[in-house]
Order: C-alpha cells, then structure tokens, then sequence
C-alpha cells in the first residue's frame, strides 16, 4: 500500500525533527524516515554546545537567529532540553593565543556582529575559577550554553507527533523514484509518495544525494567523548582552548564532558566507531594540564557518534540542483546541534515555497561540483 | 611496540585458573588479569591467606579453590594482580590499569573468565544503608572477617541463600531470621526435574545439609515470603513482609538479599560480543560454542560470566576454552584437543543435570514481577525512579539504551550493572515486548572507572596501537 505525504523527511536525527516539526506548524502532513531509532547517532550523543563563538562567517546569522530560538526552546518544543544559557570560553594559554583570538575578534566585528569578546586573565578566572593560572586570558560569548542532545532531539519529535507528524523507525529508504508530479520514497517498509523530500540523513546523506546525481564529498567521521563521574557543581561555561582540542562542560547532572573535535574512524555501514585511544590521552594531558585539580576524578565513559564532515567544515542547506521539491539540510560537521532549531524552519520555509531570508548561498550543494575540496575553514567544535 | 601476551585470561576464579594452568602446561605462554592482589577470584577469595580463624566456616568446596591454586601455581603461567582491565577491543588491545597507571597491551588470544554477579532486584526501602547484598556479604566475611554482631535477616531465594546463612552460623553470627522467597509453586514445578539433579554430584544432598544446619541452629525460617519491604527513615530499621496470609515485622539494622547470580557480561557487552537472553537463567550471557569461541575471533568465554553453571563446571569450561586456545595457538591439533576434553566434557554433562531442577526451583520471576512502586530507585548512580522509566517508556523510549539517553539511567560509575536489567525489563513490561526484543545496556569503556590523571599518562605505546573498534 503506498500512503501518501506533502514532505518526507529522510533521517530523524535533531535536524529531521526540527524541519518535520516546523513544516507540521505550517499544516503539512509530514513522515520522517528513520533507519535506525530517532536520535541514535550524531543528534543523540554529542556534545551538547550551543554555541555561537567562533562560527563560519558564514553560519554566524544563522547561529545567531537558531539562538532567539533556543532563548524560548520551550515555547517551541514544550521541554526545556536542558537547556542552560552561560557561557562559551576559548581560553588562551599564551600570547600567541592573545594574538589568535583577537584576530578572531576583529574579523567578527568587521562583519558587524559584536557577540564575541575579548576578555583578560581576571574575568576569565571570574567565570572558570577552576582554571589553571597559566590561561592569560580569552575570548567570550557570552549566553551561549549547553543542553541535553538526545532530550533535544527527543522533544522535537515529540512535539512534532504531537502535530500529526509520522515517524517510522527501523525503516531505511532504498531507493526515490520520481513519479509524474511526486516522489516515491521506497523503504524496507513500503512505498511512501510526497511531492517534497528533505534529506537530513546525516553521515548517509550522501548516498541519497548521489541517488539524485549530486555526487558531495561528505566523510563520515566518529567523534569521541569522554564523560567523568558526577563532582559537585564547580563550572558554568564552557570552555575551549585558542590552540588545542578541547571542548569542557560540566552538565547540570555533575558530569564533565570533556571533547573538543577529537576525530575518529567511523564505519557507517555497521554504524560503529573505533576508540582512538592515543587521542583520549591526549584529551586526559590537555584536561590535565588547564584543570589541575580535576586529575583525580575517574572517568567513566568514552563514546563515539557518527558525524558528516564536508570538506570546507560547514554544512550544505538548501535546494537539490538536479531535482524538483528535494531540499537538502547534512555535513554539519561535529557543529550542528545550535543550529538544529533554525535549520529546521529554514527547510520548511524553503519546502513550502517561501525561502529563506537568511543567506544560503555558502551552503550550496553546488559548490562541490566540478572542482575539489576546499581547504578547511576557521571553523571549530565545541 | 605494546606489550603482547600469548594468552590473557581475565579473572583469576576457577575458570581462569584451570584454563591458564593447562594452557601453560601445553607450552601457551598464559598470564592471568585480574582486579585482586590475590588468586581465587570472588569465590575463593584471599584463599591463599584466609584470615579466618577457621576455614571450615566457608566449607569444603573452598578446599577445591586450593588445588586449583596449586595447579596453577605449578604450571608457569604468570599472574598480574592488582590490575583492572578497562577494556578490550574486537582487535584483542586489552586496557590495564595498575597502580595509577595505566597502558594499552594486546593478545593472540584473550579468554574472560569473570564470573557472576549478583541479580539486582529493587524492592521498597531497597537503597536504605543497612541493606546489602549477602555476597557483598560474604567477601567481607571471606576477606575481613567481619561479622556483624546485632543480629542478621537474610531474605531472597536461589541456592547461596542456605549455604550464606550456613556459613554465617559457623561463624557465630546472630540470624534473627531467613526469609525465603521461593514460591511454593515453583517446588511442584522443579519436581520434575528432580530425578536428574539427584544424578549430577552431591549439589542436593548440601543444600539439605545447610538448611538443616541452620534449623538445628534455631534459626527461624519463613517459606513462601513475598511483598518484601525495608522499612526506615534515615537507614534500615525494620523489615515487613507477608507470608501464611498476613504481613509480618522484624526490627533489625542489618538486612542481607540475595536473588541469584547472573553472568557478569559487562566486559563481552561493551566489546560487542553477540548475546542472547537466556529464559530459563533469566539472564544475558554472551552466545558461545562448546569452546567458549564468542562471535568475535580470538576472544572466548568460560565460566559463569558464560552462563551460571557453577564454580566445579567453571574449571572444566575453562580447561576447554585453554585446550582449544592450545589448538587455535598451534600447540595441539583437533585430535588432541578432543582427546583431552572427553573428560571435562563428560563431567559438564553430568554437573549440568542440576541446573533444569535449580533454574525453575529457584526462577527470580515472582520476585521479579511485583508492580515496583513509582518512587522506587531503580538506578541508584543517576536517582532514577521505577516511574520515571515507565514515563520514558511511554514516551516512546523503546529500550534500555533509549532510557539511558533520556533519563541517564545506567550512565553512572556502574555503568548499568544493577539497573540494565531492571530498566530492561520496565520498558519491555510498557511496550508489551519481551526481554529478547528491548535489548541490553551496552557499557562503555572504560568499564572500570580510570582517573583523567591515569588516562593522561597511557603510555606512549598506544599511539602505536591499532584503533580499539566498539560498537
């Protein structure tokens, strides 16, 4: 029996829900599609920043409208998603640091946005007082925070069923087939038609893609955590380092997530990660070495969700150049989750024909074609 | 380069000595990992220098844990104590921890050999202090000798109940009272299966002998217990119950439960070993082979942590599991091999007769079955209650690993191992699947908490390693 939509939604991941989500606020009857659970990778078990320090210049207005969002996620979503509103700190542990983030600082205000800002050695510590007294200062964004990603990730569904959306999990897409004015997704569970089709398939997107004759260069990588046991509250923001991997939170459970892009290899096929070990004690050395008094704190897990890296570090949003009614929203690159919110209501203006007032054109599934890779961008992880 | 052993057998109980020491003697180079200073394993614990006074208290089956220690003391193959395995990886890296230390090695072939633990049941008031386990204990009586002086009541059902409250008699300790929670249902059900048990060892004829030590004792002993509950404020003050139709109290600051063991699979989950649910043992234990050979090359299992069949059946898995790492290492051939097992295979076979008797006598199903209270914990790491899984149950949270994403049950320091199979089985109970369908925790390294000061220092030697692949 083949059931019919206005847009199928192809991966439930945080940005498949928050696009089936802002789409069913319109009035569309919406279906996501789900190989797997809702959530299971890269939306489930990042890190959780929501950030805007240090973004692409070109993600920055899209980060900075995803954080009106997330200043009333539970007017949208009707859960908080553990939503806390402090700080992002790239800390600086010399003066070539200094030097660094104040290029940073420069670059950002010459763009006219004045969210990030110098800080010296005394705020810095007034903000992480567990910081080693080597850090000279840092650059801050100050109301940036973090929440919970598979909370997240899970409130946007439900809020979304709770608008008639439809979701199948365990159910993969094998193949799209155009059909007079619609799509037909083909699925390990029947026949789906839409007219529209949104492909936030993550670290697979590119498969649907290439089935469109859009060949992109997304690799599929695996990002690893380490999760201490829960100590009494100590820090609020989270901090980063201007010249070394690290990413550093304490969540509102006690826990410290400790990450920062430490990449990995991932096999998406049999959806595993494999554990660099090497890397996670560097992390340790890192931790170690700006969080001296932490060292005693055992660590009680390492984890590994698999993410869609592009080339240039920055995702691709918008319209299919080979294919009617295809929107495309994948390659978030270890930096997705802030902009969950926005990016949903990004493809659901462009799915119900009314596009998008922000600028889109850096995130062109086009830029990929006919020439290689451009080289990685200023852009971080947190 | 890593350090490289020939043969890694984890755990040094009765498995993991039988099967280094005869590895060892079929020219294997074996060493044993294990978390304690000293050989035994948590059944023959500190057996080497049991401080008790007089052994006799742990019985004679403590003795048996001697020769395996001997035998293995013989045999040339090495023994690492004091060291924690946080992990294993499908390409056989193994992750040790010593002494604040700790460093990446790898193996030809790596044997767990674990052992159980304890069944989790929550109950009312089951967090109180002054409720623990009885094998929590049993190792301080076995490693301490600490006896608690004011009085014990011990309740639950399997078969370590009556030889726990036996041995606490032997060594002077006040029983105020043995709870068993065996249904009497399940007595007409095991009848069955008696005839065979009566022709696997002596297993029967002990039990009786316990539980007439403890009645000759004077130890009051209740049948058909249920509706267990630890009544207290700050800790434990008292315990009720219902039995022969009306509810029961006894004051006491001290409560032992005991409800069975199963397979402690915390290592062979997190490595992605394939498991299956075992119906009749209530459990997951990894899927083996008659060898212990687990779906991952190279890595086997043995003894209880494959399935619950006892200390004296451990030692004879382990003497297969080291016979066909004998085989898989080149030192004997098939012929060999099946030669030299026909022995410990017979003497499964027989000893195995038991378990269809005990598996339905002591089934932990209608202790397993009360409606848990919303307000009661279920994981004690994160203080997560019974409710608040079933609410992320209907939420749409369609297993254990969905739970913990949700409510972080299970992401504790224990990683699940007292909550998995609870929250398992709250989630199973609201979508109305079976224990098979939602699935297992799976853990994640590292398994045994590692300081960030220890992991900073892994040795320079892991950078030269082969990634540890997980699921």
């Amino acid at each position: 029996m083949t059931r019919t939509f206005d847009t199928i939604v192809i991966g439930g991941g945080l940005h498949g829900c928050s696009a089936a989500l802002h789409l069913a606020m319109r009035g569309q009857q919406v279906l996501v599609i789900e190989k797997n659970t809702v959530g299971r990778h890269a939306s489930g078990v990042n890190a959780g920043g929501v950030r805007r320090l240090m973004r692409h210049p070109a993600e920055i207005p899209l980060a900075q409208a995803s954080r009106e969002l997330w200043q009333d996620i539970e007017g949208l979503v009707d859960d908080s998603c553990g939503f806390h509103s402090t700080a992002h700190v790239k800390a600086a542990e010399n003066d070539k640091d200094i030097r660094i983030l104040e290029e940073r600082q420069r670059l950002v205000r010459d763009l006219g946005f004045e969210h990030e800002e110098m800080i010296d050695r005394a705020e810095v510590r007034r903000l992480v007082p567990a910081i080693a007294p080597h850090i000279v200062g840092g650059l801050v964004c100050r109301g940036d925070g973090f929440a919970n990603p598979f909370r997240t990730t899970k409130a946007f569904r439900t809020k979304a069923e709770s608008l008639g959306v439809t979701f199948r999990e365990f159910t993969r897409v094998t193949a799209l087939d155009r059909q007079a004015d619609k799509w037909a997704a083909v699925t390990t569970d029947g026949v789906y038609q839409a007219p529209i089709l949104v492909n936030c398939a993550g670290a697979w997107a590119d498969v649907i893609a290439g089935w469109l004759g859009e060949t992109v260069p997304l690799q599929p990588v695996g990002l690893m955590m380490i999760v201490t046991a829960r100590v009494p509250h100590f820090n609020d923001p989270v901090v980063g380092l201007a010249s070394r991997a690290l990413s550093f939170k304490q969540t509102e459970h006690g826990s410290v997530l400790i990450g920062g892009a430490l990449r990995t290899t991932a096999d998406r096929d049999r959806e595993t990660t494999r554990l660099d070990y090497a890397r996670l004690a560097r992390s340790g050395r890192t931790v170690s070495d700006v969080f001296p008094d932490l060292r005693e704190i055992p660590v009680v897990r390492f984890w590994a969700g698999i993410e869609a890296y592009m080339p240039d570090e920055i995702p691709v949003i918008g319209p299919s150049r080979t294919s009617p009614g295809v929107f495309h929203a994948f390659g978030f690159s270890g930096h997705g989750f802030q902009l969950g919110p926005i990016v949903g209501r990004i493809l659901a203006e462009l799915a119900s024909g009314a596009g998008s007032n922000l600028r889109l054109e850096p995130f062109d599934i086009g830029r990929f074609s006919g020439d290689e890779a451009r080289p990685s961008s200023q852009g971080s992880t947190m | 380069m890593a350090e490289h052993f020939e043969f890694a057998v984890i755990g040094a109980g009765p498995a993991g000595l039988a099967a280094a020491a005869l590895a060892a003697q079929t020219g294997v180079a074996a060493v044993v990992l294990d978390e304690q200073p000293t050989l035994g394993g948590q059944i023959y614990r500190s057996i080497e220098q049991s401080p008790l006074s007089d052994s006799n208290i742990l019985g004679d089956d403590y003795r048996i844990g001697e020769g395996l220690v001997w035998a293995f003391r013989a045999s040339g193959a090495r023994h690492l104590g004091g060291t924690d395995v946080w992990m294993v990886g499908t390409d056989r890296g193994i992750g040790l921890a010593s002494d604040g230390k700790a460093r990446i090695v790898t193996a030809d072939r790596i044997l767990i050999a674990v052992g159980s633990q304890e069944r989790a049941v929550p109950f009312p008031g089951w967090t109180l202090p002054g409720v623990m386990t009885a094998g929590a204990g049993q190792i301080l009586l076995k490693s301490a000798a600490v006896v608690p002086s004011d009085g014990v009541v011990l309740a639950g059902t399997g078969p370590l109940l009556f030889l726990i409250a036996a041995q606490y008699v032997r060594a002077g300790v006040s029983l105020k009272a043995v709870l068993d929670m065996t249904p009497r249902a399940n007595y007409v059900r095991a009848a069955p299966y008696l005839p065979a048990a009566l022709t696997a060892g002596n297993y029967i004829g002990k039990g009786l002998s316990y539980m007439r030590e403890i009645r000759k004792a004077g130890v009051a002993v209740t049948g058909a217990v249920r509706d267990l509950r630890a009544v207290g404020g700050e800790r434990l003050e008292a315990v009720t119950y219902s039995a022969a139709g009306r509810r029961h109290r006894i004051d006491t600051g001290l409560l032992m439960v005991h409800f069975g063991v199963i397979p402690n699979t915390s290592l062979s989950r997190s490595i992605g070993i394939d498991h299956e649910w075992d119906a009749r043992q209530v459990c997951w234990r990894p899927r083996t082979d008659e060898w212990g050979n687990t779906s991952v090359d190279g890595i086997a299992v043995a003894g209880d942590c494959a399935g619950i069949w006892g200390a004296q059946a451990a030692a004879h898995a382990g003497r297969l599991a080291a016979l066909e790492a004998a085989r898989a290492l080149g030192r004997i051939d098939t012929a060999e091999r099946d030669g030299q097992a026909a022995p410990d295979r017979a003497f499964l076979r027989r000893d195995r007769r038991v378990r269809p008797f005990l598996e339905v006598l002591y089934s932990p199903e209608s202790c397993l079955d009360a409606e848990l209270e919303d307000d009661v914990l279920v994981c004690r790491c994160e203080e997560i209650t019974a409710g608040q899984v079933r609410q992320a149950a209907q939420l749409g949270c369609m297993g254990p690993n969905q739970v913990k994403a949700f409510l972080r049950a299970g992401m504790g320091p224990c990683q699940g191992r007292q909550c998995g199979d609870t929250v398992a089985r709250l989630t199973a109970r609201a979508g109305g699947k079976s224990m098979a369908e939602v699935g297992f925790l799976r853990p994640r390294p590292p398994i045994k908490p590692i300081s960030i000061e220890t992991l900073a220092k892994i040795e320079e030697a892991a950078a030269a390693m082969p990634d540890i692949e997980q699921a």
